[in-house]
């Protein structure tokens, strides 16, 4: 029986290398890649020994944290801070989706940066990012489901056309909490946002990718024209 | 193709869809008429998207006797002094001015459905194409023996905004030191399931502020009650050994009071209070019952519109109706409001009819930057309106989550308020 055991820890590393790429069963991505492709990060944020906040917040210990509550960092985005209380916590899963797309999180980040749209390119910066991270609930053998499926949204769905009349009769039930002249004292304005801004935030509702209880409740009953109705209605406010 | 008004309202988006010519009813000046009595959260609202969304194609009036509106939602906030008073006191001047709604301050005191007119205490009768009832709730004759509205300046409800809330906080800022504060929660159902407890919340707050060794004494026919695990993790934090709640095990369902004594009975044990809060049961507002809408104390309503399941010409929101799941609330009037509006625009002139979605939250505030919220998104079924998905505040969440669900509460207050008066 004992030599049973290392076949089926082999099969199992392979089933596992094999999904998530090249990758050794032990790791999120290839480290040392990633060490190369967070160059495109490094203009605003640090990592390592010494690291400190530049125009982003060092990325040390990001693993396992609270969204927006890094020590001493007192530039994050309204939306960042409110991701974070709303319970946004940066494990495996939420950093992949940040990393393929900001705005799928948080609308208004400050984070400007178009995007790791390679799934493999963004595990080898996770993998890179992890190294400076020692929260025991991020290695990955605890978290066998944590990579991130792909948060894009297909084309087709962006291609909608909304009906603006219908998105009226819909916006009246945005506007009793998200005021329509856009003040946004303790809820946020959603007037004017462009639109693909709106569909990508309201669908990422809709999966529960962002945390917010009640948006998930309300957004989780929309269909995909009603999504685009929506946009198009404030959009077009 | 012949086309009954009930058949109509039955069949809904799809013989609304079918329809391209509006249909029109006889009215002086042309346009089709629509009252629309109570100037709270549903009448306000369906007021306003009555008036904006027709462009005037409809005439709109709104009798409602209060010139001054006060907010049902937010006044324990007074109470707790977190608010004045003026913050939650609203107007109808937009609506006339910017809306063309015509405001009628006054009390409708009778409608024919059959001459399809209200008749109001002044004397005038309004002839209507529809009408729109949201009278919000009334009180259930007897409901707490000893209690009736003449002892309400002894015993105050405060369950209806503005002067009511006012003496309350009065009488709590002048009890003696160490005094005890008593509320007679209601049964279910009634307006604002988490309102009794909130205002506990805020009781306790402002005692503890001016009165810190006073009681807290609830006598309460129910078993639970909205958000219980989190009102009570609340107050042991917050209010440690000031509030004591005495529910229907101890006799808190065999309750009577004497206003003049200044005492509570319960289950035959006579206690002596300094404040008293009776919120008895509820029933939908008296102009229901006038217009024999009403199934027992509440008005029966089809979800899809929500239109009077006994009259099809009448609608009925808020907490008057009974319509399924949605507690009664303001949000939710306000909810139903749009989804009123827009289906009795469908049939008045034609317009587009869209299916009903409804949702509501209810914030409560449990002390400073302290805030829990609860609440639901709906869709209506021919048997009633159902939830479809729900949520509420988990007991242990920390100050920053608390201090941000108070702060949304603010933006929705602006927010409900702006969509009611405009």
């Amino acid at each position: 029986m004992k030599t049973g055991v290392p076949s089926v820890l082999a099969g199992l590393c392979l089933a596992i290398g094999a999904w998530v790429g090249a990758a050794a069963a032990d790791e999120i991505g290839d480290a040392e890649n990633g060490e190369r492709i967070f160059r495109k990060c490094a203009s605003c944020h640090q990592v390592g020994q010494g690291a400190t906040h530049r125009v982003g917040p060092h990325l040390n210990g990001i693993f396992g944290r609270r969204a927006g509550t890094v020590d001493g960092y007192g530039k994050y985005s309204d939306g960042l801070l409110r991701a974070g209380n709303d319970g946004l916590i940066w494990s495996l899963e939420k950093l992949h989706a940040y990393l393929e797309n900001p705005k799928y999180l948080v609308t208004g980040t400050r984070m400007n940066f178009a995007g790791l749209s390679d799934a493999q390119d963004r595990a080898d910066v996770l993998a890179y990012l992890r190294q400076f991270s020692d929260n025991p609930a991020n290695i990955p053998e605890a978290q066998p489901t944590a990579i991130a499926p792909e948060v894009e949204l297909p084309p087709g769905i962006l291609a909608l056309v909304g009906d603006p009349e219908y998105g009226e009769y819909l916006a009246s039930e945005c506007t009793t909490c998200h005021q329509r002249d856009g003040s946004d004292q303790g809820i946020p304005s959603i007037t004017g946002w462009p639109q693909e801004d709106f569909v990508i935030a309201l669908h990422a509702y809709k999966r529960k990718i962002r945390p917010h209880p009640v948006m998930q409740a309300y957004a989780g009953r929309l269909t995909d024209d009603e999504i685009a109705a929506l946009a198009a209605y404030f959009a077009g406010l | 193709m012949k086309l009954n008004r009930r058949a109509f309202i039955g069949t809904g988006a799809a013989a609304a869809a079918a329809l391209q010519a509006p249909m029109v009813w006889g009215a002086t000046d042309g346009r089709p008429k629509v009252v629309v009595i109570g100037g709270g959260a549903g009448g306000a609202t369906v007021a306003r998207y009555l008036a904006k969304d027709s462009k005037g194609e409809i005439d709109v009036t709104l009798v409602e006797p209060s010139r001054q509106y006060y907010t049902c939602f937010f006044s324990n906030l007074y109470i707790g002094g977190f608010r004045d008073l003026s913050s939650i006191a609203h107007s109808y001047g937009t609506l006339a001015a910017e809306y063309g709604v015509n405001v009628v301050h006054d009390w409708a005191t009778g409608v024919d459905r059959d001459a399809k007119t209200v008749t109001l205490a002044g004397g005038a009768v309004l002839p209507y194409d529809k009408l729109v009832l949201s009278p919000g709730i009334d009180f259930v004759d007897g409901a707490v023996p000893g209690w009736d509205v003449s002892a309400q300046n002894r015993m105050p409800h405060a369950y209806k905004a503005g002067s009511q809330t006012e003496l309350l906080k009065a009488q709590i800022e002048s009890m003696p030191e160490g005094g005890r504060f008593a509320m007679v929660a209601p049964p279910n159902p009634y307006r604002c399931p988490p309102g009794p407890y909130e205002r506990v919340s805020m009781v306790a707050h402002l005692l503890s502020q001016i009165n810190p060794t006073a009681k807290i004494l609830i006598v309460d026919p129910k078993e639970k009650f909205s958000k219980q695990a989190l009102f009570e993790e609340g107050w042991n934090s917050h209010y440690a050994g000031m509030i004591e709640r005495i529910g229907p095990d101890f006799g808190g369902d065999k309750v009577e009071v004497d206003p003049g004594e200044m005492t509570v009975t319960i289950d035959g044990v006579v206690e002596k209070v300094d404040v008293c809060n009776v919120i008895p049961a509820q029933k939908a507002g008296r102009i229901c019952e006038i217009a024999g809408v009403n199934d027992g104390n509440w008005a029966p309503v089809n979800g899809h519109t929500m239109v009077s399941r006994i009259d099809g010409n009448i609608h009925v929101l808020g907490d008057a109706t009974n319509q399924g799941d949605m507690p009664k609330s303001g949000f939710s009037a306000n909810s139903q409001a749009k989804v009123a509006a827009m289906a009795i625009r469908g049939e008045l002139t034609g317009s587009k009819v869209f299916p009903a979605k409804f949702s509501n939250t209810c914030w409560s505030l449990i002390d400073a930057d302290d805030g829990v919220k609860v609440g639901a998104s709906y869709e209506a079924t021919d048997e009633k309106i159902s939830s479809v998905a729900s949520f509420i505040s988990q007991t242990g969440e920390d100050a920053s989550l608390r201090k941000q669900t108070y702060e949304e509460s603010l933006g929705w207050y602006a927010g409900i308020t702006a969509d009611m008066f405009g």
